[in-house]
């Protein structure tokens, strides 16, 4: 054992005893009861990619910014003064990734914020986090707030539900009992709705968003109301094919979509630039915590690169797998499954930089077995526009 | 082939031993089978290869993960089921006919005494389930 055993109970998401009563497979993930899967998370993955799939994502942590007096200006200069990503530009309704690192530009998270609107053209500012980094960021934020006087943070991942619905059939199924249109909804958007189901209305925030590739959304209620809103979605599209999913098809779904998973792909000793996230980093006219380590590593032409590639073979390439060039050593595996979409082997890696050029063959060690593979464009997958 | 003819080791295989030929037929049980779920990979080793108990003949994949392939008994491979690398549904619908892994030739009875009857292997597989 690598780690020493946690004796706390697992967390339960205001789903679990749904979960548990579907078949799902419960696992400790991030200190949370999760499903891993139902079924088959080949089946699952199938289900998002042609029809659609609905994930419990309630263990993301959630953080919500607040200011009794002020229009939301000082919420987003403290948030921009530690995300790598500019927020003061942000117009309510715009969500947007970005990533949380140390002085020395390693990736402590990554994040979603989001920017609603509040009272007569002011602004209110939430971070989605990964849930295994929940309690980290909630203390790195908590003593940096002491220069933004009476901006104040709270943690409501306990106090409301996410659920993640995802795939090409996902639009016309939330339509009818949502009060607002959802086609102009431009992908990386938000906004407050209303959910009307038979029996009562509920009170939330959807968004343009996912972790799948697919056209899809992102659904936060109170607990209490989570469970209509999940039943009622599975059951309008049970005859399409809409199934629940569990965190197994949401990793072969990131993956062929080549989204980094924290923990994985990203960690505190990553920077952004290798990780190839050089979009959510916005280095000109902004101070933030790392900035110049960054701005030294966007200079850097030397160091590995986050790349993807696919194997000929059946045998998966497995996270912490050495990747080689020859009797080279050039990098290690990430991240790998079998994908179900290409029908074959798919890992990310990192490489060193002279072997990431896509098209360049190299082989993963797997198992004491070079096995053949080659460098391909990311994503693996991505969706028919 | 019913469960209750076969004996059953710890990591999952079973066995069937022909007392005539002093050939034992060694597969994966249906309740392993079941945990992996959405296999993609088979490898089996060749004709010929020794394997002793305990020590890892080949391996099975899928989506989430992979797992070694024990050998629960000393001796020699003789047949290996080939094809199920291209028909890994057989695993599932027929894990204890169709789905047969392996023939070993017994060197001697080593590892045949560590077995378990179908009934002690369900125990311990409702144990793992907590």
């Amino acid at each position: 054992m690598t780690e020493a055993a946690s004796t706390a109970p697992l967390a339960q998401t205001p789903l679990h005893a749904w979960h548990a009563a579907h078949g799902g497979r419960l696992v400790d993930f991030a200190g949370w009861s999760m499903p891993v899967q139902y079924g088959s998370i080949a089946a699952e993955h199938t289900a998002v990619r042609t029809a659609a799939g609905l994930f419990d994502v309630s263990h993301m942590g959630r953080f919500r910014f607040n200011h009794l007096d002020e229009d939301g200006s000082l919420i987003a200069a403290f948030l921009d003064s530690v995300l790598t990503r500019r927020v003061t530009d942000m117009k309510a309704g715009q969500v947007r990734y970005s990533l949380v690192c140390n002085e020395d530009g390693g990736i402590l998270d990554d994040v979603l914020v989001y920017c609603a609107p509040y009272d007569g053209g002011g602004r209110r500012f939430s971070l989605v986090v990964n849930a295994s980094n929940r309690e980290k960021i909630f203390h790195w934020l908590q003593p940096r707030l002491d220069d933004f006087p009476g901006v104040l943070m709270e943690d409501l991942t306990t106090v409301f539900a996410m659920i993640a619905f995802q795939g090409p059939k996902s639009r016309a199924l939330l339509q009818p009992i949502v009060d607002l249109q959802l086609g102009p909804m431009k992908y990386y958007t938000s906004a407050f709705a209303q959910f009307a189901l038979p029996h009562n209305r509920i009170d939330g925030v959807v968004s343009r968003t996912g972790y799948t590739g697919e056209d899809g959304w992102e659904i936060i209620v109170p607990n209490r109301d989570v469970q209509a809103i999940w039943e009622y979605l599975l059951a309008a599209g049970s005859s399409e094919g809409v199934i629940a999913c569990g965190l197994g098809a949401r990793d072969t779904l990131r993956l062929e979509a080549a989204m980094p998973l924290y923990g994985h792909e990203l960690n505190e000793q990553i920077n952004p630039i290798e990780a190839g996230l050089k979009f959510a980093v916005n280095l000109d006219g902004r101070e933030f915590v790392g900035r110049s380590a960054l701005a030294a590593a966007a200079a850097n032409d030397n160091q590995p690169q986050r790349v993807g590639l696919t194997l000929d073979g059946k045998r998966v390439p497995r996270e912490g797998y050495g990747v080689v060039s020859g009797a080279r050593n050039c990098g290690a595996v990430t991240s790998g499954t079998f994908s179900p979409t290409l029908n074959c082997p798919i890992a990310m890696a990192y490489v060193e930089p002279e072997f990431a050029a896509v098209g360049t063959e190299l082989a993963v060690d797997i198992r004491g077995k070079a096995e053949p593979c080659r460098v391909v464009p990311l994503p693996f997958y991505k969706k028919s526009s | 082939m019913q469960p209750e003819q076969l004996k059953f080791a710890k990591t999952h295989e079973w066995l069937h031993l022909d007392p005539a030929t002093k050939t034992a037929t060694v597969g994966l049980s249906a309740f392993a089978l079941e945990a992996l779920t959405d296999l993609v990979y088979v490898e089996l080793p060749k004709v010929g290869v020794k394997v002793s108990p305990g020590q890892s003949f080949g391996e099975i994949e899928s989506v989430k993960a992979v797992s070694d392939i024990y050998s629960p008994v000393s001796g020699e491979i003789t047949a290996s089921h080939g094809e199920l690398a291209d028909h890994l549904d057989k695993l599932k619908s027929d894990p204890y006919g169709e789905g047969w892994l392996v023939k070993i030739k017994l060197a001697d009875e080593a590892g045949l005494g560590e077995l378990l009857s179908y009934g002690d292997y369900q125990k311990q597989c409702a144990e793992e389930q907590h």
